[in-house]
C-alpha cells in the first residue's frame, strides 16, 4: 500500500549517529548509520572513545607491573587477560608451570567463561527487549562467581591473580566447596535460563535469520571464538592449540548451523554447558597439594623490576570467552618489552559490524551488536 | 501451540517472584547496603596502608622505596628522612599514596620485603575533593599491626611466623636483604632533592 502522493514525495538517506553515550551500545561505542527509511545501508564503527594507551604503558612498565593493566582491557573477564599475558611472557622466558597451578588457571579461564557468556546472553535479551529480567538473573548468578574470584584473588573482577610460572596464591580453605556448589548449582541456572526465553516466540522471530555471518565472510574477516563457531566453523583454540592443560580434559565444541545471531546465542548456552563439564573434571582431577609457583616464576614476581627476560619474542593465545585473545611481546633483553601487542577478539570480531547490519533494520543493528559481544575496554584498549 | 514458549518463560518469572515469599534465603538476593554489609573476604584487597608496632612513632617501612618503583601506575611518594647532619634515616619523612590514581592491584604488598604496606579492607571512601581528600598523607595511612591481624588473621599468623623465623637468626638474613635495597637508592636518589615539591 502506498499513499497516493508517495511518488512524488521527495526522499533521502537519513545518517543517524547511536552513540558513543547509547545505552545499547555496550560502553562508549558510536555507529554512524545510513537509513534508507528503516533499513541500514551503510554503518561506519566510531571506536576509540576509551582508548588509554594500554600498548604504551606495558612497554615503560616491567614485565609484571602489566598484569593489572590487562585486567583493565576486558574488565569483564580479566582472569583470562592474565592467563594470555601469563602465557605469553613463560612462552619469552621458558617458565614452567607447575601441575596445581595449571588446574588453578584452567578453573579460573572456565569461571570466567561462565561470567561472560551468562553476563552477555542477560545483555543481549536486554537489547532484545525483555528488559532487565535476564540480566538480574545472570547477575544473580555471576555474583556467586565474583565472590569465589574475592576469595582467591582479593578482588571481584580486577583479579591480577597469574603470575608467570603460576598463579598468586592457593585457594583459601573453604574455596573449593564454593566452586563445588557453583559447579553442581549452574546447570540448574542454565535450564531455568533456557526455558525462560530459548523457545520464546518473540526472541526467536528478532533473532533467526538475523545478522547471518557466512562462513566464508567469518574466516576471511579472522572472526573467533564462539561467533565463528555460530557459522559453523570448528575451531577452538583449546582443541587446537591444546595451551596448559586443556588435552586432559574431555569436552565438546558447539557449532551453530547459520550464523544468525541466534546462533550466536544458543552457543554460548552450550558452550557454558561444556565449560560446566571442564570445572567437574577440574575438581576431580586437581592434585591436593603442590607448588603454586615455580622456582623460576618466583624469581621472575619476587623483584619484577630487576627481571629480564631473554631476548627474543612470543606469541601466547588462549581461547578467551569473546575469541582468540593473544598477547605478542618483543624483548630485547631489558626488564621492560621492546613491544607490546594485544590482539583483542572483540575489536576484530566487531571489523564485520557492516557486513553484518547492511540490508537489516535499524532494530535488529543493535542486536547484532550485542550478538558480538563487545567490551569497548577491550577495543579501544 | 504459538505463544508457549512465551507462557513458559513467564513461568520461569512467576516462580522466581514466589520464590522471594514462600523461601527468602534463597530467592532473595539482594543485600541492603548501607543498612546490612555483607562480610569481606579476608583477601579483599583495597586500598595500602602502612603499619606500625605499638605506637605510631614506631613505623615499620624504612623507606626502601621498592614501593615507589614497583608501583605500576606510580602512585607512591616516599622521601626518607634525614637527621641533623642530612644522613638518610631508615624512616619515611613523607609517605603520600594518591587513592585516585592507585588501582588496588596490591603488587606494592607483594614486593615489600619488610611487611610494611598491607592493602585495606575500607571501601567507604568517599570524598568531596578530589586532589587535597585523595592524597593520603602518612599520617593517615598509618594503622597498628592489631589491625591487620582482626582483618586478616590468616596472613598475620603466616607473617607472624615468617618474621619470628627471621628475628631469630636476624644475623644471617640482615645481610641477604641488602642487595635488594642497594639498586633503589642510585635511580632513586636524585628525587630527594625534590623535597619542596612534595612536602
Amino acid at each position: 500500500m502506498s499513499l497516493p502522493c508517495a511518488p512524488t514525495l521527495k526522499t533521502e538517506l537519513l545518517e543517524v549517529s547511536i552513540g558513543p553515550q547509547h545505552p545499547s551500545t555496550h560502553g562508549v561505542f558510536r555507529m554512524n548509520a545510513v537509513l534508507d527509511g528503516e533499513t541500514v545501508v551503510k554503518l561506519k564503527p566510531v571506536m576509540g572513545y576509551l582508548h588509554r594507551n594500554h600498548e604504551q604503558i606495558a612497554e615503560t612498565l616491567p614485565y609484571l607491573a602489566n598484569m593489572p593493566y590487562t585486567d583493565r582491557l576486558d574488565y569483564i573477564c580479566s582472569m583470562t587477560n592474565n592467563f594470555a599475558y601469563a602465557l605469553a611472557v613463560e612462552k619469552l622466558a621458558g617458565i614452567d608451570v607447575p601441575e596445581r597451578a595449571q588446574y588453578l588457571r584452567v578453573m579460573m579461564a572456565e569461571l570466567t567463561r561462565l561470567v561472560n557468556h551468562s553476563l552477555l546472553i542477560g545483555f543481549l535479551l536486554n537489547d532484545l527487549g525483555a528488559w532487565f529480567t535476564p540480566v538480574f538473573y545472570a547477575f544473580r548468578e555471576r555474583e556467586k562467581i565474583l565472590d569465589f574470584f574475592e576469595a582467591v584473588s582479593g578482588s571481584r573482577m580486577m583479579c591480577n591473580y597469574f603470575r608467570f610460572g603460576g598463579v598468586k596464591a592457593d585457594l583459601p580453605e573453604s574455596a573449593l566447596d564454593q566452586v563445588r556448589r557453583i559447579v553442581r548449582d549452574y546447570p540448574r541456572f542454565l535450564d531455568e535460563f533456557e526455558r525462560l526465553l530459548a523457545g520464546n516466540e518473540i526472541l526467536k522471530s528478532r533473532c533467526q535469520r538475523v545478522g547471518i555471518l557466512p562462513k566464508e565472510l567469518a574466516v576471511n574477516a579472522s572472526i573467533t571464538g564462539p561467533m565463528l563457531r555460530a557459522s559453523g566453523v570448528n575451531y577452538d583454540i583449546r582443541k587446537a592449540d591444546r595451551y596448559s592443560i586443556y588435552d586432559r580434559f574431555d569436552f565438546r565444541v558447539p557449532l551453530g548451523m547459520t550464523g544468525d545471531v541466534y546462533d550466536r546465542y544458543y552457543v554460548r548456552v552450550l558452550e557454558m554447558r561444556e565449560s560446566v563439564k571442564i570445572l567437574e573434571q577440574v575438581l576431580k582431577q586437581m592434585p591436593e597439594k603442590g607448588d603454586i609457583l615455580s622456582a623460576k616464576g618466583l624469581q621472575a614476581c619476587r623483584a619484577p623490576r630487576m627481571w629480564k627476560p631473554p631476548a627474543g619474542d612470543a606469541y601466547g593465545r588462549i581461547e578467551s570467552p569473546k575469541g582468540e585473545l593473544g598477547f605478542y611481546l618483543v624483548s630485547d633483553g631489558s626488564p621492560k618489552p621492546y613491544r607490546y601487542h594485544v590482539r583483542p577478539p572483540s575489536f576484530i570480531n566487531l571489523t564485520v559490524l557492516e557486513d553484518l547490519c547492511i540490508g537489516q533494520k535499524i532494530a535488529d543493528a543493535v542486536i547484532i551488536l550485542g550478538s558480538i559481544d563487545i567490551v569497548l575496554g577491550e577495543v579501544d584498549r | 501451540m504459538f505463544g508457549w514458549g512465551v507462557l513458559k518463560g513467564m513461568l520461569v518469572t512467576l516462580w522466581n517472584f514466589l520464590l522471594t515469599y514462600l523461601w527468602p534465603k534463597k530467592g532473595i538476593f539482594t543485600v541492603q547496603y548501607p543498612e546490612k554489609k555483607l562480610p569481606l573476604a579476608q583477601r579483599y584487597r583495597n586500598f595500602p596502608f602502612l603499619v606500625y608496632d605499638g605506637t605510631p612513632h614506631m613505623i615499620r617501612c624504612v623507606a626502601c622505596k621498592i614501593c615507589e618503583s614497583e608501583c605500576p601506575p606510580k602512585c607512591i611518594y616516599i622521601i626518607p628522612e634525614k637527621d641533623a647532619e642530612g644522613r638518610v634515616q631508615k624512616k619515611p619523612a613523607v609517605f603520600d599514596i594518591d587513592y585516585a590514581i592507585c588501582m588496588n592491584c596490591g603488587l606494592c604488598e607483594e614486593v615489600c620485603p619488610f611487611d610494611s604496606i598491607f592493602m585495606d579492607h575500607e571501601y567507604e571512601i568517599s570524598k568531596y575533593n578530589r586532589a587535597e581528600d585523595l592524597m593520603v598523607r602518612k599520617e593517615a595511612l598509618l594503622k597498628p599491626w592489631e589491625y591487620f591481624a582482626k582483618i586478616r588473621p590468616h596472613d598475620f599468623e603466616r607473617i607472624e611466623a615468617k618474621r619470628a623465623a627471621k628475628s631469630a637468626k636476624a644475623k644471617p638474613v640482615a645481610p641477604a636483604e641488602k642487595p635488594s635495597q642497594k639498586p633503589d637508592a642510585g635511580p632513586t636518589s636524585p628525587q630527594q632533592g625534590s623535597v619542596p615539591k612534595n612536602g
